[in-house]
């Protein structure tokens, strides 16, 4: 039987919502136990939302100032402490779980499994490569733990309610004085959160430049959308680069996903494969988005959008 | 500093659209355009750049997989590498025996920066880096937009999910290297007839004495579950009916 640990992500204060979706993905592992692991400088009210995840055993605590921000270098070695006798231990293909992950495999001299999309079995997992154009199954070793990210788009989160006990371990490990954290720079902004938001709405190169996106902006505030964009538009320098959608970008499934201006390069669509419903808004009408596309309008964007904007307002 | 390693991967090129072979035995890669990952040449240019402003004094490229690597490793050569490294296998081995294969190399040049793309756009892992590190002991600033040296030092900004975090690290230390970070030069003929002289030594990777992971085994491949044909409209009033009827909005 499987015992298997989640590694939260947090900012502090608030658990973020990959973690529900790395339970969700553990929940079709064949498991005996599900365990959170929640590191961090002061733990309480992240571990209390931990423990009303669905399915949840126990969730594991480790306070320690260090451990705030999350540093890779530093979880990494007390993650490796906490996962003795684990049979599986997951995290989220984010940024923060892409970056943790492998560190804590090699510590572990195992390989790491990426982006689970799918379980076929308590070792046998499926997974996109060549920017999802395959899929391809794995099998990982059974006489070594499975260290793994859980492609969060995947997954739909497990729901609250649960009342897991919660328990506080220490490890005895050195940490590392080596990496520093400075700061984050967020660009201040009240949309919802391109992972969470339930719709989203992206510009492309199309766009044309920094001062046009304000349509994409004021769209996305009307229906309460995050706003995304393609790799074209962050190259461009009219949009930051935590808004790029796809291979390189972020993983994203919204149940709304209004794509304009964007052409639709492989290397987006993989991005929203996983989107409920895609419209796209694009003056070519042979532009690769309107194959996946589930609403396709062709025309000038310029025009379309604002006149969207007022329908919808 | 003294030495820069740098990872060069051979992989299928950034424009080829990739097929699953019909049998599910793999991706079809016969006839198909190989490239260096593009990640790894933004690598190189950073190792390259960094060099020229006189704060390191030589960039090793290091490919570890077939022999015909030997071209990605010439055309960084050509981009202005000083020296490269082939180290030889059969097919690409498991990401853990790659990481080692670099700490081997790290040793043997007494490396203090390496510099990796952050993820190869065949297998998509993103996890070299982040091994080495691991295994070498040494911090790691994953998914690198901005890159300033200070000394024995560094500080690296980097592209995360909420923004940009910055990070000090003390070096040596491994970088993987995010999309904006800069923009690869062109190579110029003259420097690929330039490149044809520069060392490429050749090691067999059983030579390494390293000990491969535990394997994942890959079973099977099949193309992605398409997206159902969608509808098209003619207006904003269409598109707007459209998402109303699905109760979007």
């Amino acid at each position: 039987m499987a015992k298997i640990l989640v590694i939260a992500e947090h900012n502090g204060e608030t658990l973020n919502p990959s973690t529900a979706k790395c339970v969700a993905c553990a929940t079709q592992i064949d498991a005996a136990e599900i365990d959170v692991a929640v590191l961090g400088a002061d733990t309480g009210t992240v571990a209390a939302q931990a423990a009303e995840l669905s399915s949840v055993v126990r969730v594991v605590t480790i306070d320690d100032e260090g451990n705030d921000p999350a540093i890779a270098a530093i979880l990494a070695p007390q993650i490796v402490a906490l996962a003795d006798g684990y049979s599986h231990v997951l995290g989220p293909s984010t940024a923060f779980g892409k970056d943790l992950m492998p560190r804590v495999a090699a510590l572990m001299g195992v390989n790491q499994i990426s982006d689970i999309m799918s379980v076929e079995g308590s070792h046998q997992f499926k997974r996109p490569i060549y920017a999802g154009n395959a899929i391809v199954t794995v099998e990982a070793p059974t006489d070594h733990p499975v260290v793994a990210t859980v492609r969060t788009a995947s997954y739909q989160a497990v729901g609250g309610g649960n009342a897991a006990a919660i328990e506080s371990a220490s490890v005895d490990v050195e940490l590392p004085s080596h990496t520093r954290f400075v700061e984050l720079q967020t660009g201040a902004s009240d949309r919802p959160d391109l992972q969470t938001a339930a719709r989203v709405v992206s510009g492309g190169r199309a766009l044309a430049s920094e001062e046009n996106f304000e349509i994409i902006y004021k769209l996305a505030d009307t229906i309460g959308a995050g706003v995304g964009s393609s790799r074209a538009a962050v190259d461009a320098g009219y949009v930051p680069p935590e808004t790029q959608v796809g291979q390189t970008g972020q993983i994203i499934a919204p149940d709304l996903y209004i794509a304009i201006g964007i052409s639709g390069a492989i290397q987006h669509v993989t991005g929203i494969k996983d989107a409920g419903t895609i419209v796209a808004i694009n003056k070519d009408e042979e532009a690769p988005i309107f194959e996946i596309a589930d609403i396709g309008l062709v025309g000038d964007l310029f025009a379309i959008v604002p006149e969207l904007t007022e329908a919808l307002g | 500093m003294n030495k820069i390693l740098v990872g060069l991967k051979r992989a299928v090129d950034y424009n080829v659209r990739v097929q699953v072979k019909s049998d599910g035995s793999g991706v079809e890669t016969d006839g198909v355009k190989m490239s260096i990952n593009p990640f790894d040449e933004i690598a190189l240019e950073e190792a390259l750049r960094i060099r020229e402003r006189g704060e390191a004094s030589e960039v090793v490229v290091v490919s570890i997989g077939p022999s015909e690597s030997q071209q990605q490793l010439r055309t960084g050569l050509a981009m202005g590498a000083d020296r490269a490294i082939l180290v030889e296998s059969e097919g690409v081995p498991d990401i853990l025996s790659i990481a080692r294969v670099f700490k081997e190399l790290v040793d043997r040049e007494s490396a203090e920066l390496v510099i990796l793309g952050k993820q190869a756009i065949d297998d998509d892992n993103s996890q070299t880096g982040q091994m080495l590190a691991a295994i070498w002991g040494r911090p790691q600033a994953t998914f690198a937009s901005e890159v300033v040296l200070d000394g024995d030092k560094a500080r690296v900004t980097r592209e995360v999910d909420s923004g940009l975090e910055i990070l000090d690290i003390d070096l040596p230390a491994v970088i993987t290297v995010d999309l904006r970070l800069n923009e690869p030069r062109y190579v110029k003929l003259p420097d690929i007839m330039k490149a044809k002289k520069k060392p490429l030594e050749t090691i067999a990777i059983g030579d390494l004495g390293v000990e491969p992971g535990p394997q994942l085994v890959e079973t099977a491949f099949e193309p992605p579950a398409g997206r159902q044909k969608g509808i098209m409209v003619d207006d904003v009033a269409g598109l707007v009916a459209a998402i109303k009827d699905k109760g979007l909005v």
